[in-house]
């Protein structure tokens, strides 16, 4: 299998995750810049966390217009997974490839802490690993992981089994308490946790491991 | 180039012609004598441009002319030492060709001024002084003093400084991992936020700011030079008062997001050969780094300032020059090397200008607008700068307050809950929550332990850090306090597992041309050299903020030391959180006489801030804790904890805690005044949860090395008991713990 990380300027979970997929794979994937225009062949694609161009202009929005996004789309349309992480989930709205927004928080403070989630659905090729209705641990650390869409997308994503993780104790105000939500196709998948912070035992929990396990059994 | 360019500098139509009045000299902050020094070495007078250049490279903040003196007392070497203090961060060996590279700083007067962006760049600047040396930064502390709860600016300035260090750190992904929070009325009116950073460097690759190499080129890098920030070190190094926020333009902005792209750019060059020299533009911006590095290199620069990316139009050489605009570095390069390094910049986005180059003339000349308008000696500017031995007054000893002078309590975990609500030992959870602790992913001991731990990346070693010093002790007694705030340090290195390397240090106090003031910084620096020298615990890096007063007001002497140490195999790395186990047994090592001198117990629950603090003794410290580190290296110890803030009984109940583990403790044997013995702050000494089955064979080895141990109680439970009938609930007192500060911060 072959992943691609994309970098942004101003990506800084780009080595965290690179480190978990590693691990999982058993090989580097390849860390793409964000001002190329080609994609090398991949299987997966991660946008990683951070604040790519420092979020100055909205969450993800200017990398959501970056070369690299065109051929990362194209890759989406034909098949490959892409998970988006924190900054990522807000690119890959920006994109239009996840629908929805991320607002700033609830209470409008950056936030770091482990967040239960429980798992909404394993019928998709990241979440298999979880059974459905389980509860994992996974860290957040954002200033704006508030998901908000209009009532109809909502209740779509729920009808088509596309909320892939809620909060078990919403520490953002996200609507619905989601926590990560899929493509049509399932292959896509945006999340605030970070699952690369917790696929080490070292680091206090390993529940983040199962979901890259998962893309390389689907992958290889 | 050999002879000076001009005998007086130009006026240019930017550049006009200044008089010097003795008005403008002493809104310099410069003295009578101190200019006339300056007009003794140029042998004429200074342009507008070089008064201001005297004015920053003189100011306390950039010359430690009233500290120097004791700073030399310090012991700064060691085996460990790669590098001690004078250059931009102190070095220390970790082994495997690797180094940790460190120095902690002050932000006092921006912060207080304008919190968020005041306390962002303190982050933003001690980052730049740690991977300037070639180190990425992996981990940032702080140590934070604000004024009483009820002061009505304190919930604006700790919301402010909170958000603006986690906003940088935060953005530019380096995890704020440890930290000190306080609370008192002496920082009413100067609050004071001390950030401290930490970066690991190959042992071969690490970069220092003397200039070599004449012709080389003068490069400039980073985010485009702005008015602001303007005097920002003079502004540090001078009292404040009523009209002090008047003062908000000198305060910087900061843009984590270009500091990350700075970091990224210059590690990528110094995976190459092509930097001679580097240093970050901090306080006093382009004159600091300019004068120290050719001065350490023992050359003479010329600089073109028109060549210096600006963001705003028409500024003066005097404005180029005094700018503190954050994100910005200079370097000298290898000749040949521009273009490759500038297309690195390039690639990140980021200024990138040569603007002179190193001569031998050992004078630095700055070109502007058509005219020569600084030409200088370095001498007299940088090595030579006014060093003060200010008179100074030894602060009057306290009386040692006996137990029974003290009022006791029959209700101790009554008291015990009050206190764990109380403003200096309640939960930092709503502080470090709001940092990102884990990106990297190598946090292997979050914040709210005695030290926080990260893992060096790719290996299996680990790197744990502290900030401390307890301000009260300080301020009673200020040769105890240092040394107290070192042995505390190295306590709660000790306490995860660690074996300490060295420290850096921050030292805030108040205006040093008052004797009783300078007392105080006399003799902090004495107590932290004592406990240095003898917990081999060298000082790397430091940092001195005087002047800490407003409207005459003080400061508490703050002499806040950063401690790191090694854990050379994480899984022998240690947490205060008990373990979900019953019967495991509780053991105090060291002694206790019930000091209640200077203590919580008697502030929060006496209303009374007196006595001598507790005496730190230096050698038991070291027998203690290198027992107590043999007892985590061996797998002996199932948690640890130094007893601190509040004393045993605060140290417990912060063990069961973070377990989620309760705890059965005996009734103390023949003691008259128990509150004595669960809150006294006698130093040295920790408690250590072992196995029932190690605990007997623990205590006869410790007797026999001299170091004294106590059984004090159990694990068992989900309740926090003393004796047969006292108890609370592990979740009442959780309540209180945590409910504190966010309810204060929630208004």
């Amino acid at each position: 299998m072959k992943a691609s990380v994309i970098v942004f300027p101003g990506s800084n979970c780009d080595r965290d995750v690179a480190v978990s997929l590693e691990q999982a794979m058993g090989q580097k994937p390849n860390m793409v810049w964000h001002a190329d225009s080609e994609l090398p062949p991949s299987d997966l694609i991660v946008i990683p966390g951070g604040f790519s161009y420092g979020d100055y202009l909205r969450c993800g929005a200017i990398a959501g217009n970056a070369h690299i996004i065109r051929p990362v789309k194209e890759a989406a349309e034909k098949g490959a997974m892409v998970l988006g992480i924190c900054n990522g989930f807000q690119v890959l709205t920006e994109t239009g490839l996840l629908p929805g927004a991320l607002m700033r928080n609830a209470d409008l403070k950056f936030i770091c802490k482990d967040a239960p989630l429980s798992v909404e659905t394993s019928d998709t090729p990241f979440t298999k690993g979880y059974k459905q209705g389980q509860t994992i641990s996974v860290p957040v650390a954002h200033h704006d992981g508030n998901y908000r869409a209009d009532e109809d997308t909502l209740d779509r994503l729920e009808g088509e089994g596309r909320v892939a993780f809620r909060y078990a104790d919403n520490p953002n105000g996200s609507a619905r308490d989601i926590a990560g939500i899929l493509s049509e196709n399932k292959r896509v998948l945006g999340m605030m946790p970070h699952p690369e912070r917790c696929a080490d035992p070292l680091l206090g929990g390993t529940d983040g491991k199962a979901l890259f396990t998962a893309i390389v059994e689907e992958l290889s | 180039m050999t002879k000076p360019v001009v005998e007086k500098p130009e006026a240019t139509p930017l550049n006009p012609y200044t008089e010097i009045t003795p008005e403008l000299v002493a809104e310099h902050g410069l003295s009578e004598e101190e200019y006339a020094t300056i007009l003794r070495a140029l042998n004429r007078e200074p342009s507008g441009t070089e008064l201001g250049i005297f004015s920053a490279m003189w100011s306390e903040h950039c010359s430690y002319k009233s500290s120097k003196v004791w700073l030399k007392t310090l012991p700064t070497e060691g085996p460990q030492v790669i590098q001690g203090p004078g250059e931009n961060a102190g070095v220390v060996d970790i082994g495997d060709g690797q180094a940790a590279i460190f120095k902690m700083e002050s932000h006092n007067h921006p912060s207080f001024i304008e919190p968020y962006q005041g306390a962002a760049t303190g982050v933003g600047g001690i980052l730049r002084d740690v991977f300037t040396m070639g180190a990425r930064p992996v981990a940032n502390l702080n140590a934070l003093r604000f004024g009483e709860p009820d002061h009505p600016k304190t919930r604006h300035l700790v919301g402010g400084v909170v958000a603006g260090i986690g906003g940088y750190g935060n953005c530019i992904g380096v995890p704020t991992i440890g930290g000190e929070m306080n609370f008192h009325s002496a920082y009413n009116g100067n609050i004071l936020v001390n950030a401290m950073t930490i970066g690991v460097a190959q042992t071969n690759k690490i970069f220092y700011s003397a200039a070599a190499g004449i012709g080389n080129p003068v490069v400039y890098v980073g985010s485009k030079t702005g008015r602001d920030g303007i005097h920002g070190a003079t502004m540090a190094s001078a009292e404040f008062d009523d009209q002090s926020e008047e003062k908000r333009p000198t305060v910087q902005v900061g843009d984590p997001f270009t500091e990350k792209l700075l970091v990224e750019a210059c590690l990528e060059l110094m995976s190459s050969d092509a930097i001679v020299a580097i240093q970050d533009m901090g306080a006093a911006g382009l004159t600091s780094s300019a004068v120290e590095m050719a001065s350490k290199g023992g050359v003479g620069i010329d600089i073109n300032l028109d060549h210096v990316p600006t963001r705003e139009q028409a500024m003066n050489a005097y404005e180029i020059m005094l700018s503190e605009s954050q994100e910005r570095m200079l370097m000298i390069l290898e000749p040949g090397r521009e273009d490759e390094a500038r297309a690195i910049f390039e690639k990140w986005d980021l200024d990138f200008a040569v603007i002179g180059e190193l001569t031998d003339t050992e004078r630095l000349v700055l070109r502007h607008d058509g005219g020569i308008v600084c030409d200088l000696p370095l001498d007299p500017i940088g090595e030579e700068a006014p060093e003060y031995e200010r008179p100074w007054e030894e602060t009057p000893k306290q009386a040692r307050l006996r137990p029974h002078e003290v009022e006791g309590t029959d209700d101790m975990l009554g008291t015990l809950k009050t206190m764990m609500a109380s403003p200096d030992l309640c939960s930092r959870r709503w502080v470090w929550e709001q940092y990102d602790h884990m990106v990297m992913g190598d946090t292997v001991i979050r914040p709210g332990s005695d030290a926080a731990v990260v893992r060096v990346h790719g290996t299996n070693k680990g790197i744990a850090a502290s900030t401390d010093v307890t301000p009260r002790y300080c301020f009673a007694d200020p040769v105890e306090g240092g040394k107290q705030a070192v042995a505390e340090a190295w306590r709660n290195l000790t306490a995860s597992g660690a074996k300490p390397l060295a420290i850096t240090n921050c030292l805030n106090f108040g205006n040093p041309t008052k004797p009783r003031i300078m007392g105080q910084f006399a003799g902090c620096v004495t107590g932290i050299g004592e406990a240095a020298r003898a917990l081999d615990f060298p000082i790397v890096s430091g940092n001195v903020s005087l002047y800490n007063e407003t409207n005459g007001v003080g400061v508490l002497p703050t002499p806040a030391i950063g401690g790191v140490g090694l854990i050379a195999d994480l899984e022998k790395r240690m947490t205060l959180a008990l373990p979900d186990e019953d019967d495991l047994v509780l053991l105090v090592i060291g002694n206790a006489k019930g000091h209640l001198g200077q203590s919580i117990y008697l502030r929060e629950m006496t209303g009374k801030e007196e006595g001598a603090p507790p005496a730190v003794d230096l050698e038991a410290e070291l027998r203690h804790g290198n027992f107590v580190r043999d007892l985590i290296t061996d797998g002996i110890a199932r948690a640890v904890h130094d007893v601190s803030d509040g004393g045993l009984l605060v140290t417990i109940a912060e063990m069961a805690l973070a377990g989620k583990k309760g705890v059965a403790l005996c009734e103390p044997k023949d003691c008259d005044h128990p509150h004595a013995f669960w809150f006294g702050e006698d130093q040295g000494r920790y408690v250590v949860a072992l196995s029932a089955d190690d605990a007997d064979k623990v205590i006869t080895t410790a007797l026999k090395a001299k170091v004294p141990v106590t059984r004090v109680g159990k694990t068992t439970g989900d309740q926090l008991t003393i004796g047969d009938t006292n108890t609370i609930s592990l979740t009442d007192l959780n309540d209180a713990f945590e409910s504190w500060l966010p309810t204060f911060m929630a208004g």
